[in-house]
């Protein structure tokens, strides 16, 4: 059987007039991470809803583990595990005890319980806090918690809903360590997040939501070309200097108050060449020159509308 | 696992969570105890000699404590499921309801581990004000074993049909304050009954009104099956207004809860 391990097809949703999901397909390979990344409120958590079967898409249809959203709702249940936005953990009793709790609501036996969850509470370092009530955790032992009861079914698929949010870095590199781990155990992952680096650092695809659409979609790399960005940034420090420097560079852009130029170009070692050739020929040196390539961000905002950031020369501009 | 088999043994796991809720953190069952408590010790030794006359043919104290025992037993129920209602709104708000929803398990279990947990919740609570009341003197009169059986299981229809309404009201209040103000009427309801008063003494135009509220056919009925007054129709209407409202709960309940979360 090799069916996708999620497919989605034209999932729309809204709430009374505003449209959350405008038509979202999606299909996502077994033992794959796929990435939904976008700011707030493009429906990430939405789209994760519907196909943990949470809420009903309005239109569309979607096939999560073989099965039907809509008609085989418990067979999909049964093949995923999710990790919601916020804590899905019991506060009220011990880590150990919401773990218990997972094993009982699985049908495991009274031992086969007991054993995954002292695995599980040892594999997510939480075997010291395992009788203490899980609302004393922090908000990292609380994630890897909620991961740990997730993986308590041993799901084939899980979802995600942005698990690093709110984590401090050593947290949020935990986590992404866990994840790791679930894909090299052969999970099909499904993520929700609004870092790029961290869609970069884990995705094999990843698609942009905005406004309720796919803006775009493919994997990192894909993603990074379809939009040029790259450049050469020369600084210098005396501003004669930079000013011959601009002169001798015409299509730089200039940057006057931190003495930068800014060179269109993907960074290739002939590129590169041709401007230090003109500064030569100009008789200046640059303090400093590095390449800079597209990253995910300069796709992210090239893509997902009006940019919320200036782009540096014109906020100089408005500035001046 | 057939669906029976998974529906107990789902249902079951969610009555152990809330069980052990209501053990780790006792306080608000144990709060919601002090009302029917405190009134009874109020009506029975600050308002007792008043009160006695007002229930008359030449009644002392120790009567009057045996009249009002019945409908604090019902009040503290009432009481009791208040707490349901609190707890229901709060678990909704939790996290871990919408993980309950996304796993295969049977839909209902976590609605009925919430109701059985209560019904024995108040169960435990009748059994502990009824303490209070036999250590202050009240004396069943001729209950014979069959009669306590049916109080007993008066008792329990009567919690599961106010525990059915409680969970209805927890699952449409946003917050734990608001379920506990909607959940009002299920402790003011025993003030309008034939709780402390006989009906007879109240206003002509009250009297239907106090003598059909849910909670006077059981308090007459109660007292009918410990004490040995008359029951007449009190039981059928006890009955009816406690599957009435059992089923209404229900349906209220289950269509609030299977509906899409925000």
């Amino acid at each position: 059987m090799t069916h996708p391990a999620i497919a989605a097809n034209g999932l729309r949703k809204s709430y009374g007039e505003k449209v959350v999901l405008d038509g979202i397909d999606l299909t996502v390979p077994q033992g794959s991470v796929f990435a939904l990344l976008g700011p707030n409120g493009a429906g990430k958590t939405t789209v994760v809803k519907i196909l943990s079967t949470l809420i009903a898409t309005d239109h569309g249809q979607a096939r999560v583990g073989g099965h039907d959203l809509a008609t085989e709702s418990q067979a999909v249940r049964a093949a995923i595990g999710v990790t919601g936005q916020f804590s899905a953990v019991d506060g009220l009793i011990t880590g150990e005890e919401n773990m218990l709790l997972m094993a009982d609501l699985h049908h495991l036996s009274k031992r086969e319980g007991r054993r995954v969850a002292a695995e599980l509470l040892e594999r997510f370092d939480l075997v010291e806090a395992a009788k203490k009530p899980a609302s004393t955790y922090s908000g990292g032992m609380k994630r890897r918690l909620d991961i740990a009861m997730t993986l308590v079914g041993d799901p084939r698929i899980i979802f995600l809903d942005e698990p690093t949010t709110g984590l401090d870095p050593r947290s949020r590199h935990t986590m992404w360590q866990i994840i790791r781990e679930l894909v090299a155990g052969g999970v099909t992952v499904f993520l929700t997040t609004q870092y790029l680096e961290e869609a970069d650092q884990l995705a094999d695809r990843i698609a942009v939501l905005d406004n309720g659409k796919i803006a775009a979609e493919g994997s990192a790399e894909e993603l990074k070309r379809l939009i040029p960005g790259g450049h050469i940034r020369l600084r210098f420090t005396d501003p004669s200097t930079y000013r011959s420097a601009a002169t001798a560079l015409r299509e730089a852009t200039r940057d006057d108050e931190a003495l930068t130029l800014q060179i269109p170009g993907d960074g290739s070692h002939r590129e590169l060449r041709a401007v230090l050739d003109q500064l030569e020929a100009a008789d200046v040196e640059a303090d400093e020159v590095s390449v800079h390539t597209p990253d995910l961000d300069d796709v992210f905002f090239a893509l997902t509308g009006p940019a919320d950031l200036p782009t540096q020369s014109q906020s100089k501009e408005t500035v001046r | 696992m057939s669906g029976l088999s998974l529906a107990l043994r789902d249902s079951n796991t969610m009555l152990r969570r809330n069980l052990l809720h209501a053990r780790r953190y006792p306080s608000l069952t144990l709060n919601l105890l002090l009302t029917p408590i405190m009134l009874l010790l109020l009506f029975v030794y600050i308002f007792g000699d008043v009160m006695s006359a007002g229930i008359g043919g030449g009644a002392d104290r120790s009567d009057y404590i045996a009249y009002l025992v019945p409908g604090l037993l019902l009040m503290t129920i009432g009481s009791t499921t208040i707490g349901t209602a609190v707890s229901v709104s709060t678990d909704m708000s939790e996290g871990i309801i919408a993980r309950f929803r996304t796993m295969a398990i049977h839909r209902g279990s976590v609605l009925i581990g919430h109701v059985v947990g209560s019904v024995l919740q108040s169960v435990l609570s009748v059994v502990l004000v009824g303490a209070v009341a036999v250590a202050i003197g009240f004396r069943s009169t001729d209950a014979t074993a069959l009669e306590w059986l049916a109080a007993f299981g008066l008792l329990v229809l009567f919690a599961l049909a106010l525990t059915w309404i409680a969970v209805g009201m927890g699952l449409v209040s946003p917050n734990a304050e608001a379920a506990s103000n909607n959940a009002l009427p299920l402790i003011l309801l025993p003030l309008l009954s034939s709780a402390f008063v006989p009906v007879d003494g109240m206003p002509g135009w009250f009297q239907p009104i106090a003598e059909y509220q849910p909670f006077t056919p059981a308090i007459e009925t109660l007292r009918g099956l410990l004490l040995g007054s008359h029951i007449g129709h009190n039981a059928w209407l006890a009955i009816a207004w406690c599957l009435g409202l059992a089923a209404l709960g229900h349906l209220w309940s289950a269509s609030t809860f299977n509906r899409d979360p925000k």
